[in-house]
């Protein structure tokens, strides 16, 4: 076995108020691809940020071919061979892929100017030698497909002569068919003897192509294994600290009478014609590719972007809604898509972010009740289990998981009849997952009418009563949960397929198929 | 819910000194008024007669229509929008009230009292009447505040010397010297009592509205949504926030403290006229230095009040200190670029 190119010994990092790292060891080998896993919050971020120069650790060493060295910048680490691909990839819209390839250490003519031709060349010889050769390196990075930008931040690395390469989340915003492209890059960069650190939510990817899997926890070290040693179960339990039974605890729910009915609904342009109905204890799930009208339909429910045409009936009575303010009155939550820009307010605390909804109920003459304000605040901890030192704790400093919990929570704060979940569990690990369906059941058997839009077929079908589907801004089938399976949901999401000449597998890159 | 909360953890803060001073340190509010007193207190050893009653009373009393006005400032760039009128305004209002106080044209039931309280009460009315109008224009037909209120800037400058002719206004009633009021005259302090029975009106203007907005700001649902919908316009709107409602408000109220702010500077001396001293870029300045984050959201009127003392102690220091007051301007300038600079190094600190 090969000498490891990178080792992180004894990594202690600590924040105000938070250890971010807790005695944590890691180490990349050549040629291997070596998982790290952990919830959101588990640390997975913060060691990235340590092996690749941007945070210095409190305490611990770092040794790259076994000379202990210290990174103090991102361009210490880089000189080091250490090359970090970020989730939102950093590369210059604006500029050519070669530019980009090339940003920082061009190559120069004699006088000194840039050497274009040279640069040009250089990124076609790169791009090929991971057998891309379909790319055009004059043209301007902001025109390139997702996939593609990540392969010219792959190229970008190598043309510093990377030996290890940190992806984070690579395949969180790309299309299926450029995750097989970035696995067989992956696999021409092992042969090569490029150690890869790769960093994943999606389990069954670690299984594909892992060699090595190391598990943070809260901030400390678990294990690192062999990935072939390893099932499914045993990583979630490392990863959560307790084994997670079922990932989607659907209970049966008795379903009462209609709560919410929507007749005819119509907005310009984004939804057409949609009725249906939302009983009380009921789950029912809203299928669709992105831009069918599943988001938009919801919004207008909510009466943030108000109906042209249509109605809503709220317990058989027809009401006007046109502001937010108006559905929550008859009841209505909205929990957005986005909870970043939607649904958190950075600079506020956790205790303003959850009483934000119902701070007129909170007030007696003009002022706020600080007391029932911070109550509302320890309740909606200790009911959804948010890891935060207090209600004091700006938002902004928690993990995507708990954030996503703050936003929940003051929607139960207004204690809904109707709740609409825009994608309830995008971008958070299994334990919250898991923790955030539990708790939809749950409501669901108080009475509470729940309408889940998801792109997550598991989540649609796991959690569902009942299935809605829409396409370019129609309703256009409904499944009960017996009938409903992946592949009839998908037909009727996809429509009539070869009608407008595209493939299937072009429609299907909206989606995330992750069973 | 008892099924789910099984790793319930409530991590408390802990408390050391270093977590103390760096919380002192890192509100703007606590370096301001550290600031303040270390400042005096310099000044002071270098020139004894900087510590004297009457110069103590005009370092707080100076700016104290400023730090009035900046009540309003705060919360307009706390929505996150701005407001570079507010100097035009205040002159505006300041002759008006000026005006209405020697108008001699009055039917004979008019006494002279009820002339003056006309003249302090008219233009708080009118300010926030043009406050409203600007908040509608930005809310209701989404333009820019920073347009609006340049075009309300050049619309006030010019009607005002149209209507003036840019003359001077004296001769005002007797009585009607609001600002010149000292209201703790007759009253003794156990504590510094020269000083405080010097201290006039504007000063406790200054101080109660400070407070009480400051609470209002804080423990209210209103002056929440106005933190909300700076912070996230759209997460606070989907939270049944209304955006117009808020924004409309802020510009109201910054109308009336413009109003307030102009009758204390009409009632200060025997003269009003229409100078135009860039008195809006000295509001803004005391509020950004206050640490009120010019990108919205954040931010408290209790800084931005120490922040317009601040600024006045720096201008009257320069003269004990022997020092060209031509430099006020240049510091002013330089606190601005510091208080962003540590802005900015907060934030950057805190998504760290």
């Amino acid at each position: 076995m090969q000498p490891p190119i990178l080792e992180l010994n004894h990594i202690t990092k600590t924040f105000p108020g938070v250890t971010a790292l807790d005695d944590v060891h890691f180490d990349i080998r050549p040629g291997e691809v070596h998982a790290l896993l952990g919830e959101n919050g588990a640390g997975k971020s913060t060691l990235i940020k340590v092996a690749s120069g941007v945070y210095e650790p409190d305490s611990g060493e770092i040794i790259v071919e076994g000379q202990p060295v210290r990174f103090g910048s991102p361009r210490d680490a880089q000189a080091h061979g250490i090359a970090t691909i970020y989730q939102e990839l950093l590369l210059y819209p604006e500029l050519s892929v070669a530019e980009n390839i090339f940003m920082g250490h061009a190559p120069r003519t004699r006088l000194g100017a840039i050497d274009w031709a040279t640069m040009r060349s250089r990124s076609l010889e790169i791009l090929a030698s991971l057998n891309i050769d379909d790319m055009d390196v004059t043209r301007k990075v902001g025109s390139l497909t997702v996939g593609n930008r990540q392969r010219v931040e792959i190229a970008k690395a190598l043309s510093m002569n990377a030996r290890v390469l940190i992806m984070d989340e690579p395949t969180a915003a790309i299309t299926e068919s450029d995750v097989e492209r970035l696995f067989s890059i992956i696999e021409l960069l092992k042969q090569r003897g490029v150690g890869i650190v790769y960093i994943s939510h999606r389990l069954n990817e670690v299984f594909d192509i892992g060699d090595r899997v190391t598990v943070l926890r809260d901030g400390r070290y678990i294990a690192t294994e062999p990935v072939d040693q390893m099932t499914e179960d045993k990583l979630v339990s490392m990863m959560v600290g307790r084994t997670i039974d079922n990932l989607f605890p659907k209970l049966d729910a008795p379903i009462g009478k209609v709560v919410l009915e929507v007749r005819n609904l119509t907005r310009k342009r984004v939804a057409h014609d949609v009725s249906f109905q939302l009983r009380e204890g009921e789950i029912v799930g809203m299928a669709g590719l992105v831009g069918s009208g599943r988001s938009e339909i919801a919004q207008v429910i909510f009466g943030f972007t108000p109906a042209h045409a249509g109605s809503i009936l709220i317990d058989g009575r027809e009401v006007r809604i046109t502001t937010p303010g108006q559905a929550m009155r008859y009841g209505i939550a909205y929990l957005p898509e986005d909870r970043g820009t939607q649904g958190l307010i950075r600079q506020m605390d956790l205790r303003a972010n959850t009483s934000i909804t119902v701070l007129r109920a909170l007030s007696r003459a003009t002022f706020i009740n600080r007391h029932k304000e911070t109550q509302l605040a320890y309740s909606t901890i200790e009911q959804l289990s948010i890891r935060a030192y207090g209600p004091q704790q700006l938002v902004g400093k928690l993990s995507g998981g708990n954030q996503q919990k703050v936003v929940v929570g003051k929607w139960l704060a207004t204690r809904p009849r109707v709740l609409i979940v825009d994608e309830p569990t995008r971008g958070i690990d299994v334990g919250a997952k898991a923790e955030i369906h539990r708790l939809m059941s749950e409501l669901a058997q108080q009475g509470m009418a729940i309408l889940m839009i998801s792109s997550e077929m598991p989540e649609i079908l796991g959690m569902s009563d009942r299935i809605l589907v829409m396409r370019e801004g129609r309703l256009v089938a409904e499944f009960s949960r017996a009938e409903a399976t992946q592949e009839n949901i998908g037909l009727a999401m996809m429509g009539d397929i070869g009608n407008n000449g595209k493939s299937v597998n072009s429609q299907l890159d909206g989606v995330e198929w992750q069973a | 819910m008892a099924s789910i909360t099984q790793t319930v953890s409530v991590r408390r803060q802990r408390f050391s000194p270093s977590s103390i001073l760096r919380s002192v340190l890192g509100s703007q509010e606590s370096v301001l008024l550290l600031a303040l007193i270390l400042l005096i207190v310099w000044v002071g050893s270098e020139n004894r007669q900087f510590l004297a009653t009457r110069n103590m009373v005009n370092v707080f009393a100076g700016n104290a229509y400023i730090a009035i006005a900046a009540l309003g400032m705060t919360m307009v760039i706390i929505t996150g929008n701005i407001d570079i009128s507010v100097g035009s305004l205040m002159v505006t209002l300041s002759m008006l009230s000026g005006a209405i106080s020697v108008y001699d044209g009055y039917p004979s039931w008019v006494s002279t009292d009820l002339t003056i309280a006309l003249a302090w009460v008219l233009p708080v009315i009118v300010g926030a009447l043009v406050g409203a109008i600007i908040g509608f224009i930005v809310t209701y037909l989404r333009i820019p505040a920073i347009v609006v209120t340049l075009g309300f800037l050049s619309i006030l400058k010019g009607l005002l010397i149209i209507v003036s002719g840019g003359d001077r206004i004296t001769g005002m009633p007797k009585g009607y010297a609001l600002a010149q009021i000292r209201p703790l005259e007759d009253v003794s302090m156990p504590i510094f009592p020269a000083f405080f029975q010097t201290l006039t009106m504007p000063v406790f203007f200054m101080v109660i509205l400070t407070i009480l907005v400051a609470l209002w700001m804080r423990y209210s649902p209103t002056g929440r949504a106005l933190y909300a919908v700076g912070g996230n316009a759209e997460a606070a709107r989907l939270s049944g926030i209304s955006r117009h409602r808020v924004v409309m408000t802020a510009f109201i109220l910054n109308g009336v403290f413009v109003g307030i702010a102009a009758v204390m500077n009409a009632t200060q001396f025997s003269v009003i006229q229409v100078t135009l001293p860039p008195i809006e870029l000295t509001i803004i300045t005391a509020t950004v230095v206050g640490g009120v984050s010019i990108l919205g959201g954040t931010g408290t009127v209790v800084g931005a009040m120490l922040a317009a003392i601040f600024l006045n102690t720096i201008t009257k220091a320069l003269v004990f200190l022997d020092i060209s007051p031509f430099w006020t301007r240049a510091i002013q300038g330089m606190l601005i670029l510091i208080t962003v600079l540590a802005d900015l190094y907060r934030r950057h600190r805190q998504s760290a």
